[in-house]
């Protein structure tokens, strides 16, 4: 199919980008690094978008210290993400993530911008950011507003950004001294969407636990951090029951995604074990 | 007249050797030409209007709004089109009984599948014909559907095409010996169902034809990525009422086929019927929606089969009950009950038995018809008859080598008969084997799993023998009434700067046939390869020929090849000794030099017998032949078919907590009769086994109760990516066809009908001591737990 596009225009600044959505009559969308819209447009899947490109908006790019957090800009590509020596060492779990995501051509263009905001519940960086408790930064043209990674994520490709709203970075708070980041997933193929996926981060404070690919956004299995706090690993693998509601698809059933997630949270917590042995 | 292929210093030893490919500079830089390069004046697009019902009445088609969109300019509905071009009946006489309904391009009353053209938008882009495409309105009356297979014949499923009586397309019994008295003196008996998914072949550049009618001419014009341009050329012309001689048809470059592109498609012929009506060029290039959606598939089938075994391991019976549902039409012309037949001709292929009993059962459903795909039944047969003899021989306690070895055909049997009434020429199980065991360290191998399983690693080693038909006489589809040839020919032409074009009726669809061809006539004739330039894949200009498909084009192109490239240089040799006033005897050509035979040294380049030949004729002796064009044609005619074997071998790891295979290594040992490029011979092979581990392990085609496609996506139907690859070791043994003076078989399908069977045994190897089992493809890691019994619900 041939993509049918209503119209696009370059954004200069992020001020530009926001005049151009919100004068888009709602039609608008904001193209980034095009990985998911543009095979979608293909399909025809979406039709008549009057594109606003970002991708030269170069304020939205890069990595940065601010103390205690990291601050990655909306259009930080997945092989920035990947090389940055910032993120690997403040950020682990971001950096092992990018080794799952699709393909060299397709890391190259995508951001995690275009990742979160597009929320595909099978992406690794949803989860990611959910497990790392990152909060991420919003702005209209009526200013800027931060939002818990625990709020942003609503359904299937929905979040909490508005109308004429961007996503222009997010704040990851730096790994603690005795923290440990792992994720694990399984996937049909070498860069394929997992059929399960699980982000685990161990801190003194207690462990987090994110799940992709289980059901309709990223979901943090409170279930199993609380029997992970107690040191039981088979009670959280148990608990994850409770925790999802996976679907099944001509990939994997419920049933089996369920398994995997166990199974997923074992190899993850074993790894951590290691990682402090 | 001879050649020393054994001795690897004869003059011009291009046969046997790896040579560069002549076309590969070219596509590499993108210089290829494939038919959507080609832009003609005047030039339209077409988009075809879908039904999204596995079965519905067409009850009105309104394209008032879609003529509205700018840059459309026509509409034609399923009527229309019938008015220029006859409907085809896919039936061939030697499958007896075998029926299907006339077939048109457009559906006229009643959509059968989901993709199905209803209606074709014509405009000044495609984008264009999109937009119009979405705005027609269809009013459709949806009619009950037939999606499953096995209850396709029940009396309370409804007749898909009422006109055919019931479901049912084809059905064939063989049964040799006493097969009922086998079993039941049987000292083992061993059964199982297998399944084998839907599968299409994902051809890298889809499905495109740019068709032009020149009204002054009275000429079509087809630019069309096919594998068989001389069956398009006489297709189009029956059905769209052309003389065949005004059909001309234009294969250039093809970005893969696997079988995909040798039949007939709806959509292509409409494009043609459209160009005709139009008298401009129209063309249409499938997407990969479409692609999906309506491309053929194949390998659809359910199989119930058992074996026989002695204590000692002999097979003393087969039975196998196949059956296949191939979608709402038989597909023209080769017909939609091949596939079956395969599986009935095929079973057991490797062992010599002689009780044997299959049944194909052929059945039409809403769904995209079938058709012949790479490999065509051999993965079906070699899986059901390679997981029975592994099943045998582990219920007997035995290595699943020796059991095979036990029932092969000796290596000195041949010629023989097999049960299912194939005849082989002369086959290498035996060698074969001997090779693979070396070149994979079975024992090794084997200690290696023993020591791996107690630290609770499950490894498995699987095993595969196989029978691979190729190079088809008129047996196949000739005998049957359809226009397909099984001969072949090349025309060798040597021009005046003593360079060589040769013009094949094979083609060449990304594989490497021009590189083929060019080595065969550089040998056989003199010269250097890069000398040879090859044009095949134009009905107007090659020697008419069958085209490239059932691995024939080296075994049939090849020899045709060769043939003419040996009568020109008979030719050449003929005006040389003329010029030389000497005995042509006394003369060779090497290396495109005339020389003394005896000594090597130079007496003319071929140059020099070009310019006297085309320039100054005038001093030859009057009456002497100058025929520096040579024509040859090839058939078989010993065999219906020839047959090639190999034994394939994989090792892999199974992670019994996710279910999760890793191919670790893979080896294949095939005998494809003589090598001519060893490279693309390996290439073949590597490139099978991939597509053959794609049916084991990721491709299926899913459809809903209600017939609908439910992964038409290069995401969501897996094929087999670099990263799931093993390592792939390729050995030969080679014993050539005496068919010929080339004795190539054929190497195309060696790969892909033996990787699912090699691969299902060594998962099958690595679950036995968890007592598991599974035998339905493909074997994903959800369908492995669950033969673990890991999952239950």
């Amino acid at each position: 199919m041939k993509a049918s596009v209503g119209g696009y225009a370059r954004a200069s600044d992020l001020r530009h980008a926001l005049e151009l959505l919100s004068g888009s009559g709602g039609l608008g969308r904001i193209l980034a690094g095009g990985q998911s819209l543009i095979a979608a447009m293909n399909m025809r899947l979406s039709a008549g978008d009057l594109l606003v490109d970002i991708s030269r908006v170069s304020e939205l790019s890069g990595v940065s210290d601010a103390g205690d957090r990291l601050l990655i800009g909306a259009l930080t590509r997945h092989v920035e993400i990947g090389g940055n020596p910032l993120i690997r060492q403040h950020a682990p779990l971001l950096s092992q993530a990018v080794q799952y995501i699709a393909h060299a051509a397709i890391r190259n263009r995508g951001t995690i911008g275009g990742a979160l905001a597009h929320a595909d519940p099978a992406a690794e960086f949803p989860a990611c950011i959910l497990a790392l408790g990152a909060t991420l930064h919003i702005e209209g043209l009526n200013g800027r507003r931060d939002v818990a990674a625990e709020d942003f994520f609503r359904d299937v490709f929905e979040t909490a950004i508005g109308e004429g709203e961007i996503l222009t970075g997010i704040s990851v708070p730096k790994a603690e001294a005795k923290e440990t980041q792992v994720i694990e997933e399984v996937a049909r193929r070498s860069g394929d969407y997992a059929l399960a996926g699980l982000c685990l981060v161990k801190r003194p404070a207690g462990h987090r636990v994110a799940l992709f690919s289980v059901g309709p956004r990223p979901l943090l299995a409170r279930a199993a951090m609380t029997a992970l706090d107690k040191g039981d690993v088979e009670g959280a693998a148990q608990a994850l029951r409770d925790d999802m509601d996976p679907p099944s698809d001509t990939q994997a059933s419920s049933a089996y995604r369920q398994h995997l997630a166990q199974v997923l949270l074992r190899r993850a917590a074993a790894r951590i074990e290691g990682a402090n042995a | 007249m001879t050649i020393e292929f054994g001795n690897p210093d004869r003059p011009n030893s291009y046969i046997g050797k790896t040579v560069p490919r002549p076309n590969a500079g070219r596509l590499v830089q993108g210089r290829g030409r494939y038919v959507d390069d080609i832009v003609l004046p005047r030039m339209v697009h077409v988009a075809f209007v879908r039904s999204p019902f596995a079965h519905a009445r067409i009850t009105g088609i309104d394209a008032g709004e879609a003529k509205s969109v700018k840059g459309v300019l026509r509409v034609f509905t399923g009527k229309d089109i019938a008015e220029v071009c006859t409907p085809w009946v896919a039936v061939l006489a030697h499958l007896k009984g075998l029926k299907s309904p006339p077939e048109y391009p457009i559906a006229v009353d009643r959509a059968c599948w989901v993709g199905e053209p209803v209606a074709a938008v014509v405009a000044t882009s495609r984008a264009a014909a999109e937009d119009g495409s979405a705005l027609i309105d269809v009013d459709y009356d949806p009619l009950p559907v037939v999606t499953d297979m096995m209850s396709a014949l029940d009396a309370d499923t409804p007749v898909l095409h009422e006109d055919m009586g019931d479901n049912l397309a084809f059905r064939r019994l063989h049964e040799a010996g006493d097969v009922e008295a086998a079993f039941k003196s049987a000292h083992k008996v061993v059964s199982t169902r297998f399944r084998t998914a839907r599968h299409t072949g994902v051809t890298l550049e889809p499905r495109s034809i740019l068709a032009d009618w020149n009204p002054a001419e009275g000429q079509l014009t087809a630019y069309h990525a096919t594998q068989a341009p001389h069956m398009i050329q006489t297709v189009l012309a029956e059905h769209l009422g052309v003389p065949e001689g005004r059909v001309r048809v234009i294969c250039g470059d093809v970005g893969g086929s696997y079988g995909i592109k040798v039949h007939v498609y709806p959509d292509e012929v409409a494009t043609a019927a459209i160009a005709k009506i139009m008298a401009r060029p129209v063309k249409f290039v499938a997407d990969r929606l479409e692609s999906f959606t309506t491309d053929i598939h194949a390998r659809d089938h359910e199989i119930e089969a058992r074996i026989a075994v002695e204590e000692d391991g002999s097979i003393t019976a087969m039975d196998v009950d196949d059956w296949t549902a191939i979608g709402a039409y038989s597909v023209y012309p080769r017909t939609s009950a091949i596939e079956g037949n395969q599986v009935v001709n095929l079973c057991g292929g490797p062992y010599d038995f002689k009780n044997y009993r299959a049944q194909t059962t052929v059945v039409f459903q809403n769904k995209t018809p079938t058709c012949q795909y790479r490999a065509v039944g051999h993965p079906i047969a070699v899986a059901i008859t390679e997981g029975l003899v592994d099943q045998a021989a582990a219920e007997l306690g035995m290595d699943p080598v020796e059991i095979r070895r036990r029932n092969m055909f000796r290596d000195d049997a041949y010629p023989v008969t097999s049960p299912a009434n194939m005849r082989f020429e002369a086959l290498s199980h035996h060698a074969s084997m001997n090779k693979l065991m070396d070149l994979m360290d079975y024992d090794g191998l084997r200690a290696e799993q023993a020591e791996l399983r107690k630290s609770g690693i499950h490894r498995g080693i699987g095993i595969a023998s196989f029978i691979e038909l190729t190079n088809p006489s008129p047996f196949m589809y000739g005998i049957g009434g359809a226009r397909i040839s099984a001969q072949d020919g090349c025309t060798v032409r040597m021009d005046p700067d003593g360079s060589l074009v040769a013009l094949s009726g094979v083609t060449e669809q990304g594989q490497g046939t021009e590189a083929m061809l060019s080595q065969i006539v550089a040998e056989g004739v003199g010269v250097s390869p890069d000398k040879v330039r090859v044009i095949t894949g134009d009905t107007q200009v090659t020697p008419y020929g069958g085209g490239t498909w059932a691995s024939r084009g080296a075994g049939i192109g090849g020899e045709a090849a060769l043939q003419s490239a040996r009568a020109l240089r008979e030719s050449i040799l003929t005006v040389a000794a003329a010029m030389l006033q000497t005995e042509q005897s006394r003369l060779d050509i090497r290396d495109g030099q005339v020389v003394d035979t005896a000594t090597g040294e130079s007496r003319m380049p071929l140059e020099e017998i070009g310019r006297i030949v085309y320039f100054r004729g005038d001093t030859l002796p009057k009456g002497l032949p100058r025929e520096l064009v040579q024509t040859r044609h090839f058939i078989t005619s010993d065999y219906p078919f020839a047959f090639t074997n190999g034994v394939q071998a994989s090792y892999l790891e199974v992670d019994i907590e996710t279910g999760v295979v890793k191919l670790l290594k893979h080896w294949c040992v095939e005998d494809c009769g003589r090598i001519i490029n060893p490279q693309l011979v390996d290439e073949q092979i590597r490139g099978g086994i991939v597509q053959g581990v794609g049916g084991a392990l990721f491709e299926e085609i899913h459809y809903d109760g209600d017939g609908q496609l439910l992964n038409g996506s290069m995401a969501d139907y897996l094929v087999p990516m670099a990263a799931e690859m093993p390592d792939m070791v390729v050995g030969h043994v080679e014993t050539p066809t005496k068919e010929s003076l080339l004795g190539a078989k054929g190497a195309g399908e060696a790969g892909t009908a033996g990787a699912p069977a090699a691969v299902m045994n060594a998962i099958n190897d690595a679950l036995r001591p968890r007592g598991a089992q599974i035998t339905e493809m493909p074997f994903t890691p959800e369908r492995i737990l669950r033969a673990l019994g890991v999952l239950k619900d």
